[in-house]
């Protein structure tokens, strides 16, 4: 038995936790562990993805999202299940609650793995180094292996006709300090323009662009595309746009149908962020960047006028 | 990304060193707390003796002393990593708050802070975008979807943060020779046995790729819009 988190919210299932279920696997028969409000309507739904039986953790005071609480339900479940293997998405949650349950038992984790080789114990794992510029084969020693799976390196599964599983609900023993650390309110973002994680097209700046006002003809064109506006890493420590912009390792991870580079040498960290796109075309004024070894297409030449016949181009080839 | 040639270690001749983005926020987070509200900071850092330098790089952003925790340039797995900064943290003294960063940029383990944390018995907030503190408590923001997830927690408190939550002050050139002034202690800890074992790293295949030129200067519109069309984003 493998016990797999899996997350969902209000009812629906986590695709990245579908992901963590199809490698979870590949380790043995999945039981699946529920936290939360709308946990027995989301295991409903688990039988095609290979879970026969779902336990589900209920309290009303697991409604806000607390990690050690969470965690002390994983915690319980191992103890019902007696798994070989405990498997998570590696999302922000996944990470920490696995972070939690394996301090708490003095176990080693492995954060981000995309593969596991064999079932046999110790489980030798790959897992993501560099925010995935790299990997590492590293092997997992102890009675219990806990394991995130890096999200979108493993497809998830669903075979027609399984039924749902079994589902057992059952009410941990929380106590005060499961509960110190919880959400206490959520503040609504304040809507305005494309969010870059889910653009289907994002034009991003780079140190080619030059200045905060060289970005004037990037959002011209993403204006036309309805695409976000992105930027790299120099671009924020310049200041010339807010942290909020960046994709990289170390800011936002997007993976639209098509990403611009514009004046972006291509750095690994700044390509640990776009490689999730589908297609990638680089604009830069160097036919040497390291960005043509990660881009599908390229124009060679000064962005600030090439950014511009394209919107122009655009528009033409779109007037009647 | 070229690797060493027996698959342990990304071949650094060429290249340089600097403090990690996340973790030079925590430091920037933890000297604006202590320009606010008063206090000392202390950086910590695990790693070779070259290390010191980053160390000092700390300091001249605010920081007050530092420790290096010294080792002899191999990797440490996050519970040998944890276990030294537990014991390293325990002999120093009380601390109203202890940085991290939220994941290290090289093995990106999510875990050394919540171990820490643990071994403490204290609060940990991760993954944060916003931190301030008031009467005794640290209000602590996460980025979600949406908007924003507030935590409150009682001091002393762990927290882990995120590039972002600040923008780092470029250190002035007296900050940077006071620095040099500022204490630094070394320690050397005794590494436990690695329980994520290593065993070699791995070039992704997939990289090193050609990009197709389209063409050369404003010219090359007509071709640009060309491939947006295909893709179905023109």
């Amino acid at each position: 038995m493998v016990l797999a988190l899996v997350e969902h919210e209000a009812g629906l299932l986590d695709e990245l936790s579908l992901q963590a279920l199809a490698l979870a696997q590949t380790l043995g028969d999945p039981v699946a562990l529920l936290v939360g409000a709308g946990g027995r309507e989301a295991a409903a739904g688990l039988g095609p993805h290979g879970a026969a039986r779902a336990l589900v953790a209920e309290d009303d005071r697991l409604a806000a999202y607390a990690p050690s609480a969470w965690a002390r339900c994983v915690d319980e479940a191992i103890a019902r299940v007696g798994p070989s293997a405990v498997v998570a998405a590696g999302t922000e949650r996944g990470n920490e609650v696995l972070a939690h349950v394996a301090a708490r038992r003095d176990l080693p984790f492995a954060a981000n793995c995309t593969a596991v080789h064999g079932a046999d114990a110790p489980l030798t794992v790959t897992r993501v180094r560099w925010g995935g510029s790299l990997l590492e084969e590293a092997r997992v020693h102890g009675p219990l292996p806990l394991l995130s799976v890096a999200p979108h390196t493993v497809a998830a599964v669903a075979v027609d006709g399984a039924g749902a599983p079994a589902i057992e609900p059952f009410t941990p023993a929380l106590d005060d300090a499961d509960l110190l650390v919880r959400v206490a309110e959520h503040v609504d973002a304040v809507q305005g323009g494309i969010s870059l994680a889910e653009a289907k097209v994002v034009v991003s700046g780079g140190r080619g662009v030059g200045s905060a006002d060289g970005f004037g003809v990037l959002e011209e064109l993403a204006g036309v595309l309805h695409a976000a506006v992105g930027c790299s890493r120099v671009v924020t420590s310049a200041g010339w746009r807010p942290h909020t912009d960046q994709v990289g390792q170390t800011g936002t991870k997007v993976a639209p149908d098509l990403y611009i580079a514009c004046g972006i040498s291509g750095a690994t960290q700044h390509i640990a962020g776009c490689k999730g796109a589908k297609r990638i075309l680089a604009i830069n004024a160097d036919a040497e960047a390291p960005i043509l070894n990660s881009a599908d297409y390229a124009v060679i030449g000064d962005l600030a006028e090439i950014v511009p016949a394209i919107t122009a181009e655009l528009r033409r080839a779109r007037s009647p | 990304m070229v690797l060493t040639a027996d698959e342990q270690a990304i071949e650094t001749r060429h290249l340089g060193f600097t403090i990690s983005p996340h973790e030079e926020c925590g430091v920037e987070q933890a000297v604006r707390l202590c320009e606010q509200h008063g206090g000392e900071v202390t950086v910590l850092t695990l790693g070779p003796a070259e290390a010191e330098e980053q160390v000092r790089d700390a300091l001249a952003l605010g920081a007050d002393r530092g420790i290096l925790l010294r080792t002899g340039g191999e990797e440490w797995d996050p519970q040998a990593t944890a276990a030294a900064i537990v014991e390293a943290v325990e002999a120093d003294g009380e601390h109203d708050l202890i940085v991290f960063g939220n994941e290290s940029a090289d093995s990106g383990g999510f875990q050394v802070g919540v171990r820490v944390a643990h071994a403490l018995g204290r609060p940990i907030v991760t993954g944060l975008k916003g931190l301030s503190v008031e009467n005794g408590r640290a209000r602590c923001e996460q980025e979600v979807a949406g908007g924003r997830d507030v935590y409150l927690v009682p001091l002393p408190a762990v927290v882990s943060v995120l590039e972002g939550i600040n923008l780092p002050r470029f250190p002035s050139v007296p900050a940077k020779l006071r620095a040099r002034k500022k204490p630094v202690e070394t320690r050397e800890p005794a590494r436990a046995e690695a329980r994520l074992e290593r065993l070699r790293l791995v070039v992704p295949a997939g990289q090193g790729k050609q990009a197709e030129i389209l063409g050369r200067g404003p010219d090359a519109a007509p071709a640009v819009v060309d491939v947006l069309r295909e893709l179905g984003v023109a």
